[in-house]
């Protein structure tokens, strides 16, 4: 009989790699993941070339310094974003002359600004939130320490001092590996969101195929020659095997592909990212010899470096995940959720006489699903806490949920237990689904209640 | 007609008081019957009355909520699939997947060897002229196309036990008799048919044993002269020359002239007997009255039996 299993899974296999949306979406998959990565890089980088300048019209003077070079503005500039103190001009001047001045936007500080707490920001464009939210922060930092001035409190600097330290004392606890842990938890927060999201969409995706395999061979009406020679579960779970290989399959070929792919194309699209760091600095050099502070590819310079480093540290700090455990639980929550959630999709399938009545029983499979990637956008930032402990347990959430935990860390016993739960459930799921398919797809042209989907569960077999 | 057939007094398949229930409904009712080992078996019945529910259940596709099957007497279990081939009515392939391709497949799955079932298929798509169909997809193939097919499958692992649901519904005469006598030829080469239908001429071709289902229950059962034996209405008819009035007049009392025809051949009388004695007495009363030129006995077509043992047993049903 195990013969059997495997010729059915032969043909699920065989018959999907073999279609024309199969090869055509291997072959896309990767240039649509290639794209996802590389359009915000490449729209990132023009952006980033446009310097915006912003005129600022201080009539507190709370936020003008003056220095050697004349009036400039204690907001500090950023890399492509620089403010300008002007002087004497009435704001009503400044605004008929804007279009042609080549400035961004105005930044209106009025004279009564600590009572009334509010400055505007004039501008044509809609001015970006990152600008606005610089702009607010930067003037918020600057009146508390101006309030704080004020209170002329005796001995404010060192109780400022106490106050700096405190927050030092925190954390320094937090980070004993230093610097490199701070960034450890960003890269293992995207490894981990990243498994969880994979996890998550092949199992949607492949999940509806084994329904859909079910509901063409229902509709076709091949099952009844087919279960006149093999049982049901067999069909069923040859299917579920089969597609769930076929996915395998065409996820291999997309991280191959896409690998391939975005080395190709970073090499083609940002030569500078692949180039030595002598080569740079060399480059840095000449335009510094040139008079302009902004040179055309100090961008590129600049984002090259940050890339090594961002490079180094990634690699440093995926030295600090255990690999080894993190692809061990990948692999089986890939396998084991996909499992699970393939016999309901097989259910799901039995049950109907066509696809377009599958929505509605298709919505109550995949909830605890959709449950179990809001809990691990939650889980991100607090791995530990009751609500990702519970779905990270929970066999139909755990697959998405556990993934994201893993790397900050998670006791054995708490793997196992979750581990043990999903292998059961998968059993028990399976055992269940077997025999309301083996009722359903014999069932033509009815309404299926869940009272009767209660009694084939207690059809003896 | 039937010569192939030799009772061995072995039943390949026993059903005993088989009850099938679906959410309320009763779609099989203590339903019993003996196919004999080599014998073509009739399942008939009208529409709904639970002749494919009965199939399958033979079939191992679902299972009887009371009663048993026997395979030669012995419970019928999973090792006897390969034994079986089953054609249902509800017909269906992949229709994406190639013809041969298919086949091949649904033909390993009963169990064949790979290069068994090549070979074997090799030789029935020559049978049917149908060699050029091997690379087309299933999708491209008219019904009837189709059909053909789909009975090759069934029947190529050569299975003791077939069984056909409806086998003839759209095919056309040809085809018809081409089926017809592949299942002659299947009988004589051992093999045991089942089949449903609603084409009473096909079960006097063909059949040796009957079994009748109307609203789930056996209505009629039996070998097939057998029960056209039990449904005989006494009546005659005569080939005469002669006067008509002469005829009419002279008969006695216990036979009634039912009908009187002249056509090309000359003249036909029905009588019905309605005495004892029967078709002795009635020439011995006919030779007397008239120059019999030929005699014999209607007897009832199956179409005839089925029609009458329905509406009595709906008839029944209404008024208890």
């Amino acid at each position: 009989m195990k013969s059997m299993i495997s010729l059915i899974i032969n043909r699920e296999y065989m018959t999907r790699i073999r279609k024309k949306s199969f090869i055509v979406m291997s072959i896309l998959g990767p240039f649509i993941f290639a794209a996802y990565v590389l359009i915000p890089m490449y729209f990132a980088t023009m952006e980033d070339k446009d310097e915006k300048k912003v005129v600022v019209l201080d009539e507190s003077k709370m936020f003008t310094e003056y220095g050697p070079n004349g009036a400039s503005c204690v907001i500090p500039d950023r890399e492509f974003l620089k403010f300008e103190i002007i002087e004497g001009v009435p704001l009503e001047t400044f605004k008929e002359g804007f279009d042609q001045s080549g400035y961004y936007a105005i930044l209106f500080i009025p004279k009564n600004l600590m009572s009334s707490e509010s400055s505007l920001i004039y501008s044509t464009k809609q001015v970006s939130l990152e600008v606005s939210e610089h702009i607010r922060r930067s003037m918020e930092n600057e009146i508390e320490h101006l309030k704080l001035a004020a209170n002329d409190i005796h001995d404010i600097e060192r109780i400022l001092a106490e106050v700096e330290t405190s927050l030092n004392l925190r954390s320094i606890k937090w980070t004993k590996d230093g610097d490199t842990q701070e960034t450890h938890t960003g890269v293992v927060m995207g490894v981990g969101y990243m498994s969880g999201l994979l996890i998550f969409f092949f199992i949607f995706f492949f999940g509806s195929q084994v329904m859909r395999g079910v509901i063409e061979e229902k509709v076709s009406r091949i099952i009844e020659v087919i279960i006149s020679s093999v049982k049901p579960f067999q069909l069923m779970m040859g299917k579920i095997i089969g597609v769930g290989l076929t996915g395998l399959t065409q996820f291999i070929i997309w991280i191959v592909l896409s690998m391939v792919l975005i080395t190709g194309l970073k090499a083609a699209f940002f030569p500078e990212l692949n180039q030595t760091p002598t080569e740079q600095v060399v480059g840095s050099d000449l335009f510094m010899d040139g008079q302009s502070e902004v040179a055309p590819a100090a961008a590129g310079s600049v984002l090259s470096g940050d890339d090594m480093d961002a490079a180094m540290e990634i690699f440093a700090s995926l030295k600090n995940i255990n690999l080894g455990l993190m692809v061990g639980a990948f692999l089986f929550y890939f396998i084991f959720g996909y499992l699970l959630y393939a016999a309901m999709f097989a259910v799901v399938g039995s049950m109907v006489d066509n696809e377009t009545d599958t929505q509605q029983l298709v919505l109550p499979v995949i909830l605890p699903l959709i449950l179990g990637i809001y809990v691990m956008i939650s889980a991100m930032n607090n791995p530990d806490g009751a609500l990702p402990f519970w779905f990270s347990l929970i066999p139909f959430t755990s697959p998405v949920v556990m993934m994201v935990r893993i790397p900050f860390g998670v006791p054995w016993w708490q793997i196992a237990v979750s581990g043990s739960l999903l292998i059961a459930t998968f059993v028990a799921m399976t055992w269940v689904a077997g025999k309301i398919y083996r009722t359903g797809i014999l069932m033509y042209g009815k309404k299926i209640t869940y009272k009767e989907i209660w009694k084939w569960l207690r059809y003896s077999s | 007609m039937n010569r192939a057939y030799e009772p061995s007094g072995a039943n390949l398949i026993t059903a005993d008081s088989v009850v099938k229930d679906y959410n309320g409904h009763r779609a099989l009712n203590k339903v019993s019957l003996k196919v004999p080992e080599g014998s073509i078996y009739g399942l008939l019945g009208p529409n709904g009355a639970g002749k494919t529910t009965m199939l399958r259940i033979i079939n191992q596709i679902t299972a009887p909520d009371e009663g048993a099957i026997l395979f030669r007497d012995k419970p019928i279990g999973s090792e006897h699939i390969s034994q079986i081939g089953y054609l249902p009515e509800e017909r269906g392939l992949y229709k994406k997947m190639k013809v041969g391709e298919q086949a091949l497949y649904l033909a390993r799955l009963k169990g064949l060897s790979r290069q068994e079932a090549l070979s074997r298929l090799k030789l029935w798509f020559e049978k049917f002229e149908i060699g050029s169909w091997w690379d087309k997809k299933v999708e491209e193939l008219s019904k009837g196309m189709a059909q053909k097919v789909q009975f090759i499958i069934t029947v190529l692992h050569e299975p003791s036990l077939l069984i056909f649901d409806e086998p003839f519904s759209g095919f056309d005469p040809i085809n018809v008799n081409l089926l017809k006598n592949e299942i002659l030829q299947m009988r004589e080469r051992g093999a045991t048919i089942i089949f449903s239908t609603h084409n009473m001429s096909s079960v006097e071709e063909l059949c040796n044993h009957i079994t009748l289902i109307n609203q789930s229950e056996v209505i009629l059962q039996g070998e097939i002269n057998e029960v056209r034996d039990r449904y005989r209405a006494n009546k005659f008819r005569v080939h005469f020359k002669g006067e008509p009035e002469k005829l009419s007049r002279g008969l006695e009392t216990g036979f009634e002239l039912l009908q009187m025809d002249e056509n090309g051949r000359g003249q036909e009388a029905t009588i019905q007997v309605t005495r004892d004695g029967g078709s002795n007495e009635l020439l011995k009363n006919l030779v007397h009255i008239t120059e019999v030129k030929a005699f014999h006995e209607i007897l009832p077509n199956m179409n005839d039996i089925f029609i009458q043992v329905v509406n009595k047993a709906s008839k029944k049903n209404v008024q208890p």
